[in-house]
């Protein structure tokens, strides 16, 4: 099994229509959709037969009004400031309740019990070239790290069952928890960018990340066109640094026509010269 | 100097790369450019990108850490109950073998584990979770910046100390990290407005209908613009007529205007007609929140 996780650090630089390409181009493929914040990636495999569970991301503490003394132990002990004195009476915030629990463990009184927050959930579909694990946070829950660990794990899971080769993870923006969720344990992770001056200054993070573990990184410049000298300035940086510059992609407006026709852009136009470099970058990352 | 009664904008989207930190400094810009006190605040702390664009003074740096727990191995009796208290599997417990240790990667510094123990086993020390740095930019405009370390559990505690003590007048503009989970309810929630800036693609719309429910929940107010228009599809157009969602800007899609993005400049010092359309935006948002008063 091969495990390739696709991350870019800054957004909206043309990862997930890399991972797409790259979901419809073999068999036997599973494509886990870590970007649980903001899943896309079913909106181009259009996934079927569903299997979906529920997912406890965290709980969130509940007062009972009739019973509490207001002693203000808990307003005391809360360190995310989440409970205070609201006309006279003692008041969780929700947005700011992290869920440790220890409120309810201390209250003298036990007003204090724990809800979990159960509205996230897990998928698992098959679309045409294989299988989908995706999942959808609660608006406004934490833990999307541990919910990219379940994506993940059932992705192993199908691959094991089915004895299939690869997993294609699209990963989340940013460098948090979530990232490091999605590439702990991956063979190979490649990192889209885009030649502006934020696109650059977010590789440099996200490399810095991945440097901590032994993956070995790939970069795509994406959008290479739209800034030829920003570009060139991080080809001679990949260089510099040792790092494999697995291909440069021009801006083609027929990757947004793919995506509204819900198809990858090699499914869309398989032989457009956007489609042919995203092949050739493949080959580049599976031959090693 | 105008004088503005102290607004704060929001400036986020589900989707990354749609163009937020394009909106919020050319926003910026254009309210500064007009004689306006106003302060951006760089939220999304996990990629700051805002000083990139603006030039400015560095007056203030604080750095951010949180009390992470360690275990004092001569006080410790091997009980166990911060092991049961923590919540975040962020104690390793093998009683068996005398052994105890806290992952700081995984403790959400809530204290519990020092409540447990009976014994003063326990003790804090700070772990660096990143900065807050504040610039001064033309003598009276401000950006303030949060910027994460790489690899931290959470962006949350940066973001929070970044827009304390942005209550000082002005126009306040904060720039959100993208997504739906914690760090942008952090930096959304002290907001009394929010802009969605969304791309017309699927992809687009998928994420500003997870953004704005999120926004319904918190009972924001909120409108959307959408950036690089004439790519993609109408479907967007749709989803805003149907749900009585107000469209505040349209910027379209133009190699130009990408070009001056990724080279770090800002369109509005180039180009007078969107300094304007940015202006007549602040004056669509204040109409707008004339309408919740």
């Amino acid at each position: 099994m091969t495990e390739i996780a696709i991350l870019s650090g800054k957004g909206g630089t043309g990862k997930s229509t890399l991972c797409a390409s790259f979901a419809t181009m073999g068999h036997d493929i599973v494509v886990a959709d870590c970007d649980v914040d903001a899943a896309d990636m079913y909106l181009v495999l259009s996934p079927e037969d569903y299997i979906e569970n529920n997912f406890i991301t965290g709980y969130k503490a509940r007062l009972d009004q009739t019973t509490c003394t207001k002693c203000g132990l808990c307003i005391e002990k809360c360190r995310f400031r989440a409970i205070s004195l609201v006309d006279g009476d003692v008041t969780i915030s929700d947005t700011s309740c992290d869920g440790c629990k220890l409120c309810s463990r201390i209250c003298p009184a036990q007003s204090i019990t724990m809800i979990p927050s159960d509205k996230s959930c897990w998928y698992i579909g098959n679309y045409r070239n294989g299988k989908l694990v995706h999942a959808r946070l609660d608006p406004g829950e934490e833990n999307s790290g541990k919910l990219v660990s379940i994506v993940r794990e059932k992705a192993r899971k199908l691959i094991d069952e089915n004895n299939w080769n690869y997993v294609i993870i699209d990963g989340p923006p940013g460098t948090g928890c979530p990232v490091i969720a999605s590439i702990t344990g991956v063979d190979k992770v490649v990192v889209v960018t885009e030649p502006t001056n934020s696109g650059f200054h977010d590789l440099k993070r996200i490399m810095e990340l991945i440097s901590n573990y032994r993956i070995k990184p790939y970069v795509v410049i994406n959008k290479s066109d739209l800034n030829i000298e920003i570009s060139r300035e991080i080809m001679s940086w990949c260089d510099s640094n040792g790092i494999c510059l697995a291909g440069t992609i021009s801006f083609d407006e027929l990757v947004v026509q793919a995506m509204v026709n819900c198809k990858s852009v090699v499914e869309w136009s398989p032989d457009s010269e956007v489609s042919l470099i995203i092949k050739s970058i493949w080959k580049i990352i599976i031959k090693d | 100097m105008i004088k503005d009664k102290k607004l704060k904008i929001a400036v986020a989207s589900g989707k990354g790369g749609t163009g937020k930190t394009f909106v919020s400094i050319n926003f910026f810009n254009s309210l500064y450019l007009s004689g306006r006190n106003v302060v951006i605040v760089d939220c999304d702390a996990e990629e700051p990108n805002v000083m990139e664009f603006i030039k400015g003074t560095q007056i203030e740096r604080a750095d951010i850490s949180q009390k992470v727990p360690y275990i004092l191995q001569n006080n410790c009796v091997f009980c166990g109950k911060c092991f049961e208290y923590c919540n975040y599997n962020a104690i390793i417990f093998l009683p068996e073998s005398n052994y105890i240790k806290v992952l700081d990667d995984l403790c959400h510094s809530c204290g519990a584990c020092i409540e447990a123990c009976s014994y003063s086993a326990i003790s804090e020390s700070d772990r660096h979770l990143g900065s807050v740095v504040r610039y001064l930019v033309h003598d009276s405009s401000e950006v303030i910046e949060a910027c994460s370390d790489v690899g931290i559990y959470s962006p949350v505690p940066v973001i929070k100390k970044a827009l304390e003590n942005t209550d000082n007048g002005g126009v306040v503009i904060i720039d959100s990290p993208p997504g739906i989970s914690c760090p942008f309810i952090a930096a959304v929630n002290k907001a009394d407005y929010a802009i969605l800036v969304t791309e017309p693609t699927p992809f687009g719309l998928n994420d500003l209908k997870l953004a704005a429910e999120t926004l319904k929940k918190m009972s924001k107010p909120f409108g959307v613009i959408v950036n690089k228009s004439g790519l993609g599809n109408d479907d967007v157009y749709e989803w805003l007529e149907e749900n009585n969602v107000r469209l505040l800007m349209e910027i379209p899609f133009d190699r130009e205007i990408a070009k001056v993005y990724s080279e770090g400049r800002m369109l509005t010092d180039i180009n007078e007609k969107y300094k304007g359309e940015f202006l007549a935006l602040y004056d669509r948002i204040k109409e707008d929140l004339e309408k919740y008063d």
